[in-house]
């Protein structure tokens, strides 16, 4: 007889063949919407109100795009992440009852937990990668360490999806996840550092801003895709949304086994 | 027991208890202790009210819910400890069938199949296999929300022996589906019962446990009350016929038992609607009662069902 006491994760890869299996039939017209809307940013802002710029000197860029378009890189990701966490985590695990019919087969909550946050990822790391493709034909990419920019979104929206995955498993219902999107995840994205830096910010809101996810994501996407990112600062942030990440994914690991195994 | 005995057994549980935390403070005991084991091979069924504790015990089977006290064991191993080698070599068919309705009817069996680690082509081969088994070849294109309930039925089925399951765990199977609907799934599992695969499935339809089930424990307020074949119990608990006597109803509605029923050495059981006369021989009752002045508006014989067991063991009808 053998008895499982470690976290089995050979399921995980089932799991994603899953989705991806689900995805081919829906993956372009999301793909359009998800990349579209950080390209409107980078129009509507980094050229159209970056134009109006002429100083940029306190920015560390050569141009206001330059500034803004690699920080919505990760400004976009956490809105992404944070919308496949809230809605399809309380879908599958409520409304169509898909995570319960996976946890009949070997699979167990662990690797359905890692497999969902992975998933999540897989999904902002594709619109990442189509973004970055746009911002090099605009002539905003200067670094090929910018090519390490979608597993920098990877790792944004691993640290947003744990911990609102682990919200939602827990809900009965969707009433709290349009103030999280709308007065949550919009003004952390507003006050990340992706538009201006945050030193303009009074030192409070500087330093809670600091402590989300998405201002290191800011700042490790524009570090990369400018190539002016040192190794200490990149893996800091790199750490530190892990650590989100990690934290999130135990968070994530309790409410679904209370959730789906009580 | 000896362990030897037991390790050879698909199911055994003894002194089995689910709590559910409540915010009250003292638990919701949905699993009062109780005992039953399945052999190999045998068509084993839950019967029982809504709340009885048959899905509470379901989930335990399964290795989703971990068990409060007592011991189970599954296929010979502890649910708790060691739920994904169980559930490798058992099929589930929960009550919602939970099938993927943004897939296909075929990729359903094919996503679900690799879960267990099939190949794809092994997958496909038995996806192939289950649509025949399932009748459902022709529509294996279609997705699945067009499909009716008895097709969901038979698909979530079909998904659940994509591993060749030992050990085939059904929640409440035909609920919900019309009678053409429910004979034609009773046709399948009989067909799983030839090919020696082992049932358990939960019933509130005394009629679908008398069908399928080999032997059955009855279950009400998380106890066990009552257990054996059909034909066992219905001798051990009832007559072999049952005289039901219908009288003009009374005008508040209540239950009527009208004078000069009593006495006369039959168990009887009022019901709102009828009156239920236990006897081995319903004819020679009815003329009994009738030589006595007891003139009821309508009659009927028949054989007792487990319903009546149920009422005896209980003094509830099932869907009360």
């Amino acid at each position: 007889m053998t008895v499982t006491t470690t976290p089995n994760l050979g399921g995980v890869r089932h799991f994603l063949e899953h989705q991806f299996v689900r995805y081919r039939r829906t993956w372009s017209s999301t793909l359009i919407t998800s990349v579209l809307f950080p390209v409107f940013f980078l129009l509507a802002v980094g050229f159209g109100l970056g134009s109006q710029i002429d100083d940029t000197s306190s920015l560390g860029t050569s141009d206001y795009a330059s500034f803004i378009g690699p920080g919505v890189l990760a400004g976009v990701a956490t809105l992404q992440a944070g919308g496949l966490s809230l809605w399809p985590t309380l879908g599958a695990i409520k409304w169509q009852g898909d995570y319960q019919a996976a946890l009949s087969t070997p699979l167990t909550t662990a690797a359905l937990v890692v497999g969902h946050i992975t998933w999540i990822g897989f999904r902002v790391t594709v619109s990442a990668t189509v973004y970055l493709a746009v911002l090099a034909a605009f002539g905003v990419v200067a670094s090929w360490w910018a090519l390490l920019a979608p597993f920098a979104a990877f790792l944004v929206a691993a640290a947003v999806a744990g911990p609102l995955s682990a919200w939602s498993a827990a809900q009965e219902g969707d009433d709290t996840f349009g103030p999280i999107s709308r007065l949550g995840l919009t003004p952390l994205f507003l006050f990340s550092g992706a538009f201006f830096p945050l030193a303009q910010l009074p030192d409070v809101v500087a330093w809670v801003s600091m402590v989300f996810p998405v201002w290191h994501g800011v700042e490790l996407t524009r570090g990369l895709i400018n190539g002016t990112i040192g190794a200490a600062p990149a893996a800091g942030h790199a750490l530190a949304l892990l650590a989100w990440a990690t934290i999130g994914a135990a968070l994530s690991l309790r409410s679904f086994t209370r959730r789906l195994a009580a | 027991m000896s362990s030897v005995a037991s390790a050879t057994l698909p199911v055994v549980a003894n002194n089995l208890t689910k709590h559910f935390p409540t915010s009250g403070g003292a638990p919701f005991v949905a699993v009062d202790g109780i005992d039953f084991q399945i052999e190999p091979g045998e068509t084993f069924s839950l019967l029982g009210p809504n709340g009885a504790g048959k899905s509470s015990t379901m989930k335990m089977v399964s290795t989703v819910s971990p068990i409060t006290s007592g011991s189970l064991r599954v296929l010979g191993l502890d649910p708790v400890a060691d739920g994904p080698n169980i559930r490798r070599r058992m099929g589930v068919v929960p009550q919602e069938d939970l099938l993927d309705a943004e897939l296909t009817v075929v990729e359903n069996l094919v996503i679900y199949a690799r879960y267990f680690g099939l190949s794809w082509a092994a997958a496909r081969a038995k996806a192939v296999e289950l649509l025949d088994f399932a009748q459902l070849t022709e529509r294996r294109d279609d997705k699945v929300d067009p499909l009716s309930g008895g097709m969901k039925r038979r698909l979530t089925i079909a998904r659940s022996l994509v591993n060749d399951p030992e050990l085939v765990l059904l929640d409440e199977p035909t609920t919900g589906l019309d009678p053409q609907a429910r004979h034609l799934l009773w046709e399948r599992l009989y067909r799983l019962k030839e090919q020696g695969v082992t049932l358990l499935l939960t019933t509130h339809y005394m009629d679908e446990a008398e069908q399928l089930a080999d032997r059955l424990v009855i279950m009400d307020g998380g106890r066990i009350v009552g257990e054996g074949s059909p034909s066992e119990l219905i001798a051990r608990h009832v007559t072999r016929e049952v005289l039901e006597l219908r009288f003009p109803s009374a005008a508040d509605g209540s239950r009527q038992r009208p004078d000069g029923l009593d006495g006369h050495g039959f168990r009887i059981e009022s019901l709102p609607d009828r009156v239920l006369v236990y006897t081995d021989d319903g004819e020679a009752a009815l003329t009994h009662f009738a030589d006595r002045g007891v003139h009821p508006s309508g009659s009927l014989i028949r054989r007792s069902t487990l319903e009546d067991v149920f009422l005896a063991v209980t003094g509830r009808t099932l869907n009360e």
